[in-house]
Parts: C-alpha cells; sequence; structure tokens
C-alpha cells in the first residue's frame, strides 16, 4: 500500500535507509547534527553524521576529496544560493576529476539545496540557479515535485558514482503525495508524465510541476487536454519523452520559475527547435520568471514569477493560434 | 618516529636520488619547449627548487598515505612510484600518459599510487586533501594525508576554511604550505599579513590552534624531522600541523603564456624578468638544495663523489629514455574525447 509522506519526510527517509544499506554514505552540514538528539546522529553516530561551520567551500571540497576515497558524502547547503560561495566545487572541480584523471577517480557525491523559496526571501534566497549547472559534463541534476519523487531521485543520487546536486524545492517542503513501498527508485534521466493530455504539452519541474498541473485541471475546464511532462533530472535531460509528447500535442509549453534566459525551459526549446520543428503547430512558449530578481513585496513577487493563470493563458494562445492557422 | 639522523645509507641515496630525479625530469620538460616546441601545451608549472621539500616530506610517509599536490605537481608522483615516462607522455598530450592525455601538466592523477588528484584551481586541493583525511578518519586507515600548496593558496578561503574544519575534526593531515616565495609573480612579501608584519606564514597556524613551525625547506634532513613529527601527531589522531617550507622556486611561474601559434617557453625567473633583482635570484641558486645535500652525503661519508656520479648516471640516463618514450608515444585517437565525462 502506497504511504501519504511528506515531501521532506521522503528525502529523509531516503537518505536514512540509504545510510543503514551503505556504511560509506555520510551526512553533513551547517547547523545539523549539532547534539545526541539529532535523528541522524542517534542512528548512525557523530563520525558519519557531522556539524560544519559556514565553510561551503571546506564542505564541498571535503565532499570531493571524500569522495575520491570511497565515502558517499552527502552535503546539506539548506539554501541553493550557497552552493554559490563554493561554485569552484560545484562547477570546476566535483565534476572536472573523473575527466581529466582518464577515467582514474570517481566523485560520488550529493550537493543537497532547497530552492524557489518563494514566501518573500526575496534577492538572494528565492531564486533558480540550476541553468548556471546545466551545462556541466559529469555533473547530474535532480529536482523532484513529487514525495515519491523526491524518495526516489535520493536514492539514485546517492548510488550515482557522478557529483549529483540535489534540488529539492522549498514550497513544496509540506506538501503530501503518496510514495510507494519498498525501495522505491527512480532513475535519473526519465521523464515522468505526471498528467497524459493531448491538445497542448506542458514541461515543467518541481514546484512549477504543481502549478502546471493545477493549469491543466483549470484548462479541462475548458475543453483543453494538458500534457504535462516532468523531466525529473535536468541533466541527464530525456528530451525524447518530450519530443514524443510534441509529437502527439504539437504545442509546447515551457514553465520555468527561473528568469526567462537564465532557465532550463531556454535548453528545452533549443532541443525541441532541433528534433521536433516538424511536429510544432504553433511556436514554443515559454512562462518563466521575468529577467529580474525576485522582489520581497508580494504583489511583486507574484507579477514575476509564473503562475497558473499565466500557464493557461500561454496553453490557450498556443492552442488558439493553431486552430487559428488551420 | 625515526629521526633523519637515523636514516640508513639506503634510505639517504633513495632520498638524493629522488631529489635528482625531480631535477632532471623538471629540467627536460623545460628543454622541450626549446627542443620541440608545441609538444607541451597550456601551461606547466616546475617543482626545481622544491626537492628537498617534496623528498623530505614524501620520505616520512607510511606506504599508503595519500598525497594531494597544487597543479605544480610533476615532483610527487615521480617519488611515489608513478612510472616517469606515464608523467612525462601525459604532458606531451600522449595516449600513454597517466591520465591518457586528459589532463596535462597542472591535472596529473596517480590513484594506485597514491595520489588521488590535483586541482588546478589554487587553493582547492587543500579542502580535497582534508576529505581524503575525512575518509580515512571514518574508515579507521590509519592514513595520514600529505597536502601540499604554494604561499600564495595560504590567501584562499579554502585554506582557511579547511584549517579551521581540519582542526575541529581533528582530521589526520599534515598541512606543508610550500613558500617558494612567490605567488605566480607577485613576491610574497607584497601579499601576506604575515610576511608584512615580519612573522613566519607558520604563523597562520595559531588562528586555528594548531601547531605551526617553519623549517627550511632545501634542507632535507630538517624537513624530514619537521613533517615526520606532524604526521606522527596526525597519525595518533590529535589532528593537522601546519609547515610552512621554506624554499626558492628556480623556474619562473610557469612557461610564458603566449597565443599560438607564438611559440612559448620559460623566461627568465621573476626575480629577475620583473623586480631586476639578479641578486636574489644568484644568491639562491647557490643555495641549490640537491648540491647542498649531495655536499652533506659526501662530507659525512654516506656517499663518494664517485657513488654520486653513479645516481647522476642512472637518472640522467632514465629521463632521457622517458622523454624519447614520450615523444614516440602516439596521440590519443580524437573520438576518445566524450569518455570519461560520466563515471
Amino acid at each position: 500500500m502506497p504511504r501519504e509522506m511528506m515531501f521532506a519526510e521522503a528525502i529523509a527517509v531516503a537518505i536514512t535507509e540509504e545510510m543503514q544499506r551503505d556504511p560509506n554514505v555520510v551526512f553533513y552540514g551547517q547547523n545539523m547534527a549539532m547534539t545526541e538528539r539529532d535523528p541522524f546522529v542517534r542512528k548512525f553516530g557523530k563520525e558519519r553524521v557531522r556539524i560544519t561551520p559556514i565553510s561551503e567551500t571546506a564542505e564541498l571540497g571535503i565532499a570531493v576529496g571524500a569522495a575520491m576515497s570511497g565515502l558517499r558524502p552527502i552535503v546539506e547547503l539548506y539554501m541553493a544560493e550557497f552552493m554559490l560561495v563554493a561554485f569552484d566545487e560545484v562547477i570546476n572541480e566535483a565534476p572536472r576529476l573523473h575527466y581529466m584523471s582518464g577515467g582514474q577517480v570517481k566523485v560520488p557525491c550529493v550537493f543537497k539545496a532547497g530552492f524557489g523559496f518563494a514566501a518573500g526571501w526575496a534577492g538572494q534566497h528565492s531564486n533558480c540557479t540550476y541553468h548556471a549547472m546545466m551545462g556541466i559534463p559529469g555533473l547530474k541534476i535532480a529536482l523532484p515535485s513529487t514525495s515519491a519523487d523526491a524518495m526516489g531521485l535520493m536514492r539514485s543520487a546517492i548510488r550515482d558514482d557522478n557529483p549529483v546536486v540535489y534540488l529539492h524545492h522549498y514550497m513544496l517542503t509540506i506538501d503530501k503525495s503518496p510514495v510507494p513501498d519498498g525501495e522505491h527508485i527512480v532513475p535519473f534521466g526519465v521523464a515522468d508524465v505526471k498528467r497524459p493530455g493531448t491538445d497542448v504539452t506542458i514541461v515543467a519541474t518541481a514546484w512549477m510541476v504543481k502549478k502546471s498541473l493545477a493549469a491543466a485541471e483549470m484548462l479541462a475546464k475548458e475543453g483543453i487536454s494538458a500534457e504535462v511532462v516532468d523531466p525529473r533530472t535536468l541533466s541527464p535531460l530525456d528530451v525524447n519523452t518530450i519530443v514524443e509528447s510534441v509529437k502527439k500535442t504539437g504545442r509546447l509549453v515551457l514553465v520555468d520559475q527561473a528568469p526567462r534566459h537564465a532557465s532550463a525551459a531556454v535548453v528545452i526549446a533549443g532541443e525541441v527547435a532541433e528534433q521536433g520543428f516538424k511536429y510544432l503547430r504553433a511556436p514554443v512558449k515559454m512562462v518563466t520568471a521575468l529577467d529580474t530578481s525576485v522582489p520581497y513585496s508580494e504583489t511583486l513577487e507574484r507579477y514575476v514569477l509564473p503562475s497558473e493563470e499565466k500557464i493557461v493563458d500561454a496553453a490557450k494562445s498556443v492552442v488558439a493560434m493553431q486552430a487559428a492557422a488551420v | 618516529m625515526v629521526l633523519a639522523s637515523q636514516l640508513s645509507k639506503e634510505r639517504l641515496t633513495w632520498m638524493y636520488a629522488q631529489m635528482l630525479r625531480i631535477r632532471e625530469f623538471e629540467e627536460r620538460v623545460k628543454r622541450t619547449f626549446v627542443e620541440h616546441p608545441g609538444v607541451i601545451r597550456g601551461h606547466a608549472h616546475l617543482g626545481d627548487g622544491a626537492e628537498a621539500s617534496i623528498v623530505g616530506s614524501l620520505a616520512t610517509r607510511n606506504e599508503a598515505d595519500p598525497v594531494m599536490p597544487s597543479y605544480r605537481c610533476h615532483g610527487y608522483p615521480l617519488v611515489l612510484g608513478t612510472p616517469a615516462r606515464a608523467l612525462m607522455a601525459e604532458i606531451y598530450q600522449r595516449r600513454d600518459g597517466i591520465c591518457k592525455g586528459f589532463g596535462g601538466s597542472m591535472h596529473l592523477a596517480d590513484p594506485a599510487h597514491h595520489f588521488p588528484t590535483a586541482s588546478g584551481i589554487i587553493g582547492q586541493g587543500i579542502a580535497h586533501a582534508a576529505g581524503v583525511a575525512y575518509a580515512a578518519q571514518v574508515k579507521k586507515s590509519g592514513q595520514v594525508v600529505y597536502s601540499f600548496f604554494g604561499d600564495g593558496s595560504s590567501k584562499q578561503g579554502a585554506f582557511h576554511e579547511t584549517l579551521n574544519l581540519a582542526a575541529v575534526w581533528k582530521l589526520p593531515v599534515v598541512f606543508v604550505l610550500e613558500n617558494n616565495m612567490y605567488q605566480a609573480y607577485t613576491h610574497y612579501k607584497l601579499e601576506d599579513a604575515n610576511a608584512v608584519a615580519g612573522d613566519p606564514l607558520s604563523q597562520k597556524a595559531k588562528a586555528y590552534s594548531i601547531p605551526g613551525q617553519t623549517v627550511d625547506g632545501t634542507d632535507v634532513l630538517a624537513v624530514f624531522d619537521v613533517v615526520a613529527g606532524a604526521a606522527d601527531r596526525a597519525r595518533s589522531g590529535e589532528g593537522p600541523s601546519l609547515i610552512e617550507s621554506r624554499f626558492y622556486r628556480l623556474s619562473p611561474h610557469g612557461n610564458a603564456i603566449t597565443v599560438p601559434p607564438v611559440p612559448t617557453q620559460f623566461q627568465e625567473h621573476e626575480a629577475i624578468e620583473v623586480y631586476g633583482n639578479k641578486a636574489e635570484f644568484e644568491a639562491a641558486k647557490k643555495n641549490d638544495p640537491i648540491l647542498k645535500f649531495r655536499a652533506h652525503l659526501i662530507s659525512h661519508g654516506t656517499l663518494t663523489d664517485l657513488d654520486a656520479k653513479k645516481v647522476e648516471d642512472r637518472v640522467r640516463t632514465e629521463m632521457d629514455e622517458v622523454v624519447k618514450f614520450a615523444l614516440a608515444s602516439p596521440m590519443p585517437a580524437p573520438e576518445e574525447a566524450t569518455k570519461y565525462v560520466w563515471a
């Protein structure tokens, strides 16, 4: 029987069970494991679960070194932006070493962080930075949108022999959804059709999946059948499932919380332009954040970020465009 | 703990040979720019002048102790047992290179000989070394990690963050700050707060409440004793130490940065080229760590002049063959380039 589980709990369960399965998995970060009362410390002890100072370069660099030496570290970074402080490790160390060593070393580590906190955290703690990591060969990026995916992708991240940036959306933290029984694993590079449809394909990740599903519900009431596709990992990116969906619907709306020119949407649009142009019956439409920093005030923030209404409008516009052309 | 004064004749001879191997290897790298232009691409950084510091440090290792140098990394694997020809072939961009032509001079790696990797980005390897030490601690392997980095690295956040955390976690690591007097092209006295105040750079250890010591990095036996003490401390679970090993980099920072097809080679040392200080450079050359150790071995009756010459001939023959091998090694097949993106 599938269990209802909170998003954050699903991640914690995956980490716990992987740590039970593999003694080489270690877990550390700031403001965690402070006392013996911490559930991870209780289960796994202070060798494998540790508190760190606010030293992201050391935290990530130590993970890289430990990973080269047979451990599988998970670094808790809390906020994706904190990774920027140590971006050399994320971009120019962890993913490069296997390649530069001619395949001699492996760097299996997980950089875990929340992101996209659209709750008044303003310009420096609400961002979507995955676009900056998407094109980095050797680096994988997971963005779960449901509790089941959160659990399954974390398991895959820990077992992967490559560095993985695991980004969980803050706005999904307390959402409950079913998680399958047993050792639930979601492979990387396999998109999931979250809702089948025939008129328009909506591609979204993380919190935007939730918004896109809500938009699809609104569209259904107006007689438009939207298919919602969640790539689940941006690297590797399952372009094939997206193109197959476009083949069926002929229309594509890309929803992305990142600013337009720093979004995953632009990358997907490029792939579909090359591989799926013949199936398109309308131009690709991107519903992204505006090219601004994220503002503090709620009215401003709402104006900048994608919403159900913006997704509905975009879907209707591409469907109408086709109708007009016929 | 073995003291340098207790080292056997065989061990001392081995140390002398390793110092020579580094010097002869680096001289051939340098000559390649003149004799075979284009064979070495990008940027190569030589360790001549560092021989006593490298060999004195590594001679204290236990068999499985990992070594994490900076991008100035040719010398360490030579001592660890990486075949010299695989290192030269890598620098010559060849298929038989230790990294199959994927890494080059700045990114050597040979985990089979306890050299996990080097980072080309200043200071980042310090954090990696602490990570290797963290793994040793968790696995209770008994290993001590040897982390080498330049004086320039000690101004990086990675250095300070890592020393703090390594001290908090009592990681089994020896941090060897190789003060070779120049951070790239800048004299260290222009950019180091301790130096400006007239203090040794090992002073930085005080900020993290760990032992800090400065040693004459041109004296291989002095280096041995100081590093052995720090390694002993690390192995017994007491945590890291910082050692400032002072010596003089005898080559400039790297080959000149030129844009192809303009050929590149090593210019005069910065002391002369930038600062016009020929006297400083000449004094450093007179204080050559290899000549000093040779004189010591002969004056103490460890080696005769003839013994030393035999070692020197053997090393030169080895390195001449290394160059021949590397030049003859084929280039990698172009389509290999997509290998090793994913583990």
